[in-house]
């Protein structure tokens, strides 16, 4: 086995353990950051400063009953949590999250910082996120619930009806990178223009960046969006029935979607690894930057905005948020074409 | 190129084993999963065939978006289990014009892909891959779609449009603004 293989193997399984202790560490910062908003302390308890709140959580959550309910579709209420984190992983695996490394010289030849080089890696997270609607959907099919069905139901038309904006707004960025590969895209994002500001695509893309944080935002089932899952109508939505380990896997994937939304984010909109003072080869540090302050954002619109009406979404996304990215990717279209950008 | 045929037999075994079993079930919606297996394994065939597009389209149109469509006639209708009486007579005339018709097609498809291999020779898994960039990329199929089957493509759109228009009839109610 040549130790190109065996380095490729290594990053696809460095790539999984990492989104796994991401959405560990995304559980913490929810929870601080909340407590703060509100005031209060948040976990303290366990571990120093309460760092190992999500390991106690996993543990607990391990210990629980699996629970199914009589009548459920057995098959297809153990394959949709199933499905569910499945997809989420799946998308992250062709985000590239570096420059290209010998790995301290060890390799002959550079290779990237990414699970899977593929040319066509925006179309791929698009039909990953795509895929990811099936679990939801069988889960609330599933349980033969009423509340689960209606969560279901909710979460499906909600994410097609985002699905068209945050196609748009993938679109105009491909058309400004002038490629479907990520990693091409972010290297059209080097450089700064009259040495200062940074070339990224967000100070071209303002509405397209807006566009595309909002319906991220709805296809990840997040507040202010979080319908599926809305407490006072639905008690919980599509995963009211789960419990143990089934649960958590769906909580697994809404946070490896956020994670994931927030690199292809970084990558579009902010050059990835692409920033000033560190070398190349620590560009990686500033993907991290960029992936924490977007995930803060997320975190910070949860605890501050209060949840939308349902039809006020349907009309927002369908009437006010279609339009503008449509036109944003019309115009974006004749600026490319006319002037050249 | 040894492991390539055998990924080419997985998946194409998938394919037909679901669409197969598609046919076969009671529960609607474990036809609609099934039809969806049936979908991602083709999209691996395309991916073999060197046509990532073409894989991750199949993937974003016909899992994504048609089955999802699928799935949610299948849950308002509540459609359960299909009730079929075991003594449900299924007419005789019925059968044999199904059978025949299902003859037909199986001997047109066999006949397709016969007459295909001898008018292009049989399709070789490892081309030029200079070639295969040529032919499959998205620019080299936008380009196509654009120029030489521009009137195809638009006729497509308008099809559809006309579709969604009919659909927004049918589900107004009389009266309503």
């Amino acid at each position: 086995m040549s130790l190109v293989l065996v380095v490729q193997i290594g990053l696809v399984f460095f790539v999984f353990v990492a989104l796994l202790l991401s959405s560990a560490a995304m559980v913490y910062a929810e929870r601080k950051f909340a407590a703060a908003f509100q005031q209060r302390l948040g976990p303290n308890r366990v571990g120093p400063k309460g760092l190992l709140q999500p390991f106690a959580d996993v543990i607990k959550l391990m210990f629980k009953e699996e629970l199914r309910p009589k009548g459920a579709d057995a098959f297809v209420f153990l394959l949709a949590p199933v499905i569910s984190a499945t997809a989420a992983i799946t998308a992250f695996a062709v985000v590239p999250f570096g420059a290209e490394t010998t790995l301290f010289g060890l390799l002959d030849e550079p290779i990237p910082l990414q699970a899977a080089d593929i040319n066509v890696a925006v179309l791929v997270v698009f039909a990953i996120a795509s895929m990811s609607v099936y679990g939801i959907v069988l889960a609330g099919w599933g349980s033969n619930s009423k509340y689960s069905l209606l969560g279901a139901l909710r979460s499906a038309s909600q994410m097609i009806s985002y699905e068209l904006c945050y196609g748009m707004a993938l679109a105009s960025v491909l058309i400004l990178g002038g490629s479907l590969s990520l990693r091409e895209i972010v290297d059209a994002q080097s450089g700064a223009w009259f040495g200062i500001i940074p070339r990224w695509f967000v100070f071209l893309q303002p509405v397209g960046f807006a566009v595309y944080m909002i319906s991220g935002i709805a296809e990840t089932n997040r507040a202010p969006f979080d319908f599926p899952e809305a407490e006072q109508e639905l008690v919980a939505g599509y995963h009211t029935e789960y419990s143990s380990m089934a649960f958590a896997m769906f909580f697994l994937a809404e946070y490896i979607n956020m994670v994931t939304v927030s690199a292809v984010a970084t990558n579009l909109f902010f050059g990835g690894w692409h920033g000033p003072l560190l070398p190349e080869s620590l560009g990686w540090m500033w993907f991290l930057i960029k992936v924490s302050a977007i995930l803060f954002f997320y975190i910070w619109v949860r605890w501050t905005l209060p949840r939308y009406r349902y039809d006020q979404l349907m009309h927002f996304g369908w009437k006010v948020l279609l339009p503008i990215a449509a036109l944003n990717l019309v115009l974006t279209a004749a600026g490319v074409v006319y002037l050249g950008l | 190129m040894a492991s390539e045929l055998l990924l080419f037999y997985l998946f194409a075994a998938v394919a037909v084993v679901a669409s197969a079993l598609v046919v076969g079930q009671r529960n609607p919606m474990h036809s609609v999963l099934l039809l969806i297996v049936s979908f991602a394994a083709l999209a691996a065939v395309y991916l073999l065939l060197d046509a990532p597009f073409a894989a991750v389209i199949q993937i974003i149109i016909y899992a994504g978006a048609i089955m999802v469509l699928f799935l949610f006639v299948v849950m308002l209708l509540n459609a359960g289990r299909e009730a079929v009486q075991a003594g449900t007579k299924v007419a005789a005339g019925a059968r044999a014009a199904g059978g025949v018709l299902a003859a037909v097609l199986g001997v047109e498809l066999v006949w397709a892909v016969a007459e295909a291999r001898r008018v292009t020779g049989a399709v070789p898994l490892d081309v030029d891959p200079a070639v295969v960039e040529r032919l499959t990329s998205v620019r080299a199929i936008g380009q196509k779609l654009f120029t030489e089957y521009a009137f195809a493509f638009e006729v497509t759109s308008i099809l559809i449009l006309v579709s969604m228009v009919g659909a927004v009839v049918l589900a107004k109610r009389r009266g309503e603004p």
